[in-house]
């Protein structure tokens, strides 16, 4: 990347090298789950070999796609948009150098250690001891510029985006340094400091909040930069913008329990969990609804801008998706959908159709700014991409409600003499069709971002001639 | 800490999360109301002006809330409040139903108890032989069998590697109805110890000496000096005939069922391991899970396997 795009007044290498990664981890974590959704299918294919085998494939797969996907998704847009919206450059080149090179150290470290076996087996925190002490180094880095640029921003207010993206950034150095306190055996394993219910209590404290922090907040500081710039609209409500936003991170802390309904969590802690979980609702949607109100007088756009549906349609999953968490939140809901591959399909509702869909529609919009383009280099590409991400992302999710149910009404179905009418194999085999939907739902996916890498690729190649002036309003 | 966990928190703790917890919902409704409106007058869009700043060219009405999400949000609100006057949450108020989980499951186990238990009651009054030629009752068996038992055994109850297959003739305590109550009521312990002190010259000879037992000796000169080791070692356990000893689980070695043969493993390869190495083999007890009317049912059941042929 020559210097020919470099910005007068803003950092733009950091954001074009985590950008780029973005795409890069984007494949690379959901070819991961093409492939253990082929194992599920067909068994075969875990080879017979520890290294490749589900239960330490899968794990790779959620950190590829959240921390190195997500998270690379996260890095470029705060950086770019905390730039521009304070109209000042980034607190720290070189500290934020070190954190897009200690963020790709910590994702490789993760693709050599987790299919060797080496998992302090938190979920989503399986990454050991050392690598979780770089994690946090490069964390509070990564808080130092952010928070920084605030400080020395040119403009009276701080945007709603900043807002967002500053509680993600402060909640998850919290939740990684509490969850992952352990006390080191070897250089490669180590023991929890909490033990039993308390650990679990942790667990889950943090990996509710992994969601609602790092694939909400942050995103919807993505979400509020990138959906008003590509409508070319306001902001639809400022006060809305504050409710919602205070309520959502306020309330988010507690919902973890509803994870561990009806285990060795004592009661009070199940219920208070549940509750909170459904007082998230409205919390949740106004976001839903700040991002779709802003597109009112712009609704036009959709049919020539795919990159603008897109974000609306990350933000109908986003809306579905947390109107179904609320619910499965609920006991008597949870008492069927737990264990299931409903959960699975409502984690990827928020993953795929919210997380992917809105990280996608805001590099479409940043990677031509960044290379100095006005556009990608194909809108048509952008369109099939749009197609194979939505369709792709149905199929995945109605087939593992399908599953879900199934197998949650298998489980509990009696004869009248009171045994189980059927055996827990029976359920695996009756998933077994829905698993062949999910994993063409997959391929759908991945092939969308194949067509997507090709795009960039062909942005930043085309000709030099072509090339755009950087805008240098500041 | 511990009593955060206990049955009943200390009175520090309950009003803590009382106070945290309520505060929390407290804070959500007032920021609700605290900004429910705008004195600022709609435009002819509809839209009210905008806030005055914009950053990097984005403006922001101050639109008023949406009505009807005012509304859900406060019915959310309602809804978690009745829910913790009702419900235990509220540190140690245990809420006016007096719910708990365990009493939940404990009254659904009794409903369960009442329901079902008579129809186990009636085939505990008939003898096994009997029992295994009842069509419906065994009906009933399999489904417990399937559920409880074919983890280990299969579904077609031919066992595995270290798994005894139940459908033949080889019974390592024995076949008769009582022996398989026994078995399935109190489970089982098979041990045998290893035998590496012997040195890896006798073990390869007492291996063919096995081997020989039924008739699948490689090499006839070893089994020959295998026999006086078997004699003054093994025979104590599987007899001096090697037909084995039901009353303590010591296998025939004279038959065709062979318990620890791995898949792709060659016979004699498994018998040197077994010798080497020892084995335990453990059937858990079953009595405790699914109670004695159950076990009875699936002694039938499993009497009923061996003698379909």
């Amino acid at each position: 990347m020559s210097t020919a795009f470099e910005h007068p007044t803003y950092n733009y290498k950091v954001v074009r090298q985590f950008a780029i990664m973005t795409v890069v981890w984007g494949i690379v974590g959901m070819a991961l789950g093409v492939i253990i959704a082929s194992q599920l299918v067909w068994p075969e294919l875990n080879l017979g070999l520890p290294w490749t085998s589900f239960g330490r494939l899968r794990p790779l797969h959620t950190n590829a796609v959240i921390f190195a996907f997500g998270g690379s998704a996260l890095f470029a847009t705060s950086y770019y948009v905390v730039q521009r919206t304070c109209q000042v450059r980034l607190f720290s080149d070189k500290l934020a150098a070190f954190t897009f090179w200690g963020w790709q150290a910590v994702i490789l470290s993760a693709v050599v250690t987790l299919p060797l076996g080496y998992t302090s087996t938190k979920e989503y925190a399986e990454l050991e001891w050392p690598i979780d002490i770089l994690l946090a180094v490069v964390w509070i880095s990564y808080a130092i510029v952010f928070l920084g640029t605030i400080k020395l921003r040119k403009t009276s207010h701080i945007y709603v985006a900043n807002w967002f993206f500053a509680a993600f950034i402060i909640t998850v150095a919290v939740l990684h340094i509490v969850n992952s306190a352990s006390l080191p055996v070897t250089a490669t394993f180590s023991v929890s400091i909490y033990a039993g219910a308390i650990d679990a209590m942790v667990q889950w404290w943090y990996g509710h909040n992994a969601v609602g922090f790092f694939l909400t907040a942050g995103f919807l500081g993505m979400m509020y930069y990138f959906v008003p710039k590509q409508a070319e609209r306001p902001v639809y409500s400022y006060r809305l913008s504050i409710v919602h936003f205070w309520a959502l991170i306020m309330v988010y802390m507690w919902a973890g329990p509803h994870h561990l309904h009806y285990t060795a969590l004592p009661d009070w802690t199940q219920s208070l969990g549940m509750v909170l979980s459904i007082i998230l609702l409205a919390p949740s949607w106004g976001g839903m609804i700040n991002g779709m109100m802003t597109l009112s007088g712009a609704w036009h756009k959709l049919r020539t801008d795919p990159t603008l549906r897109f974000l609306v349609v990350a933000l109908s999953f986003y809306g579905m998706s947390t109107f179904e968490g609320p619910m499965m939140a609920v006991k008597t809901v949870n008492a069927l959908s737990h264990y299931t591959d409903w959960t699975i399909g409502h984690v990827h509702a928020g993953a795929l159709g919210w997380v992917a869909m809105i990280t996608i529609g805001s590099m479409y919009h940043l990677i031509p700014r960044l290379f100095g383009r006005t556009e990608m280099y194909s809108v048509g590409m952008i369109a099939t991409h749009f197609w194979l991400a939505t369709v792709g992302t149905v199929l995945y999710i109605a087939s593992m409600w399908v599953n879900g149910i199934l197998q949650g009404l298998m489980w509990r179905a009696v004869n009248p003499d009171g045994t189980l009418m059927y055996t827990f194999v029976e359920a695996v085999q009756a998933s077994g069709p829905g698993y062949i939907v999910r994993l063409i739902g997959g391929l759908c996916w991945v092939t969308g971002m194949l067509i997507m890498a090709a795009n960039v690729f062909m942005t930043i190649r085309r000709g030099e001639g072509a090339r755009q002036p950087l805008p240098q309003t500041a | 800490m511990n009593n955060l966990w206990g049955d009943s928190l200390s009175s520090f703790w309950s009003t803590w999360i009382i106070v945290i917890t309520l505060s929390t919902i407290g804070i959500a409704f007032w920021l609700l109301f605290a900004n429910r409106k705008t004195d600022k007058a709609p435009d002819a869009g509809g839209n009210v002006e905008t806030t005055g700043h914009a950053a990097d060219e984005i403006e922001e009405y101050d639109n008023p809330l949406p009505r009807w999400w005012f509304q859900l949000y406060i019915a959310t609100v309602i809804f978690s409040l009745g829910y913790l006057l009702l419900y235990p949450g509220l540190g140690n108020f245990s809420g006016l139903l007096g719910w708990s989980q365990e009493k939940q499951w404990q009254e659904e186990v009794a409903r369960a108890e009442e329901r079902f238990a008579p129809i186990f009651t009636q085939y505990q009054e008939v003898p096994i032989p009997k029992l295994s030629q009842d069509g419906e009752a065994m009906q009933v068996a399999e489904r417990i069998f399937l559920n409880n038992c074919a983890v280990c055994h299969g579904s077609n109850a031919k066992g595995g590697y270290g798994f005894p297959n139940l459908t033949d003739d080889a019974w390592l305590y024995g076949g008769a109805p009582e022996n398989i109550v026994q078995t399935l009521t109190n489970g089982r312990n098979g041990l045998m110890p290893s035998w590496q002190q012997l040195g890896s010259e006798n073990i390869e000879n007492v291996t063919q000496y096995v081997l020989s037992l039924s008739g699948k000796a490689e090499d006839p000169e070893r089994a020959k000096k295998g026999a006086a080791v078997f004699a003054s070692v093994c025979a104590a356990c599987h007899t001096p005939n090697g037909t084995g000893n039901q009353a303590i689980g010591a296998p025939n070695l004279t038959d065709e069922a062979w318990l620890y043969q791995a898949p792709g493993q060659t016979l004699a390869d498994s018998i040197r391991q077994t010798l080497r190495n020892g084995r335990n083999g453990q059937m858990p007890a079953q009595a405790a899970y699914i109670g004695e009317d159950k076990v009875h049912l699936v002694a039938a059941y499993v009497y009923s396997l061996s003698r379909q042929q």
